[in-house]
């Protein structure tokens, strides 16, 4: 699995931070998503599939590739 | 055992419940119903980006076609539900098909609320759809005058979009200043100076009765006090109701929505999700229900889980962000004006501040103005008293 994140679309909402707090960060300043982990472990892939669908702001791309 | 079920609406809670079935096992057959042409875009950046020019439409897609498809649902597009039967659980539609399922998810939205008069009335617009965006957008001009009938979120971003493209605009409503009934003086006070300080005319605290015509075209909008405000363009953005004419007679109750149980059931078989769904919240014990971005997807989710025989209430902690101008503004809880208001986090001087609002001595809600995160991680204050049925 490989994540990608688009800032530019990022809201700040956060819902991907509590989904999986060890894949995704906020920046502290504008809160803009942070992505601490591009290739997680697979235990990880679901909660990172539900961020992706969740996301607000549409800005989580995930590919089973890679 | 469910091996069809059928998603009416085509936006972002009928996509989740997709994405959910699928993400938690379910291989059964998917149809997804739209009432528009387009594919599944997202609503939240039709009053900013795609309003002001800086999205195509193609940008506020929520999926890419490649996405969908690996969905393996088959997507029935512009052809709007007009009845549902639901002992038979059955959808018929515009076009004359009757598509039958297991399970059916209603998850039609909302219709915005026009004025009198308004229909067939050249220069007045609603904002809900891709079209309604792309058609107002084509009539901003500069040295147009635009008024936004509407102090809410949807109405303010509006006002916030069509000044930031050098329109002039008059923002226009009951409320004291934007969003005041829900952010209280303070928050509210510092999002009109910000409106004002950027160039919107505020004309507030005054209702708007109707317009006036020229022509076949809107010349001007009526307040209460009998004052007209002259008018080239006039967008209608004072809330919506949710889409339920179509069920009437379908054995599914309406009551401002979809009235459903805690697990977001309607009926035998049939289920809502997002802003149409009127559903029992168990932690505040009362019957909820929430027009925002994050509850479509969450609450779909929640659907899914339902259909799949999961046997959890729903029971979110409401979330919603605005922005407008340089202000990114996230409030979770519930906030209303007679709560009790205290910073506690940044200074409103500065531009960047954490507010807490208090009932009864319960956390019931945390607006972030430029604090995304640091909003977002007092949450957990306001879950307590949500779960607990106290905010």
């Amino acid at each position: 699995m490989k994540i990608t994140v688009d800032e530019a679309k990022c809201c700040g909402a956060g819902t991907c931070v509590m989904l999986a707090p060890d894949v995704f960060d906020q920046r502290d300043d504008d809160g803009i998503v942070i992505l601490l982990d591009e290739h997680p472990a697979e235990a990880l892939h679901a909660t990172v599939r539900e961020a992706a669908s969740v996301c607000p702001g549409v800005a989580i791309s995930v590919s089973e590739q890679g | 055992m469910t091996d069809a079920v059928l998603v009416v609406g085509a936006s972002a809670a009928g996509l989740a419940t997709v994405e959910a079935l699928r993400r938690k096992g379910y291989a059964g057959k998917v149809t997804v119903l739209g009432a528009e042409a387009h594919l599944p875009y997202d609503r939240p950046p039709l009053s900013k980006q795609v309003l002001g020019g800086t999205w195509t439409p193609e940008q506020a897609q929520l999926r890419t076609p490649a996405e969908l498809s690996a969905l393996d649902t088959e997507f029935v597009l512009g052809d709007p539900a007009v009845r549902l039967d639901a002992a038979a659980r059955t959808v018929h539609t515009a076009a004359g098909r009757a598509l039958t399922a297991d399970a059916v998810v209603l998850a039609t939205g909302l219709r915005p609320r026009v004025l009198p008069g308004q229909d067939g009335l050249a220069g007045v617009h609603v904002l809900r759809t891709l079209d309604d965006a792309l058609g107002l957008r084509a009539e901003l001009a500069p040295g147009r005058r635009v008024v936004v009938v509407g102090d809410g979120v949807l109405g303010a971003e509006i006002a916030a979009t069509v000044c930031g493209a050098g329109v002039p605009v008059t923002l226009t409503g009951p409320q004291p200043a934007p969003l005041a009934y829900q952010f209280g003086p303070l928050a509210a006070g510092l999002l009109a100076d910000l409106h004002r300080s950027r160039g919107v005319a505020l004309r507030l605290g005054s209702a708007v009765t109707g317009l006036t015509a020229e022509d076949g075209r809107v010349a001007g909008v009526v307040l209460a006090s009998g004052e007209v405000l002259p008018a080239d363009v006039v967008v209608v953005a004072f809330g919506a109701a949710p889409a339920t004419d179509w069920l009437a007679g379908s054995g599914v109750l309406c009551d401002n929505g979809v009235v459903c149980d805690s697990r977001c059931r309607a009926a035998e078989g049939v289920y809502a999700a997002g802003d149409v769904a009127r559903w029992h919240h168990e932690g505040l014990d009362a019957l909820l229900r929430l027009e925002n971005r994050t509850n479509a997807t969450e609450q779909a989710i929640a659907v899914a889980g339902t259909i799949l025989g999961e046997d959890r209430p729903y029971t979110p902690v409401p979330y919603f962000w605005t922005n407008q101008f340089d202000a990114r503004i996230h409030v979770h809880g519930t906030l209303s004006a007679d709560a009790e208001v205290s910073i506690v986090e940044g200074d409103p001087r500065e531009g960047r501040f954490v507010a807490q609002y208090r009932r009864g001595g319960d956390v019931v809600g945390v607006l972030g103005w430029n604090m995304p995160k640091q909003a977002r991680q007092r949450r957990p204050e306001i879950a307590g008293a949500v779960l607990a049925g106290r905010a």
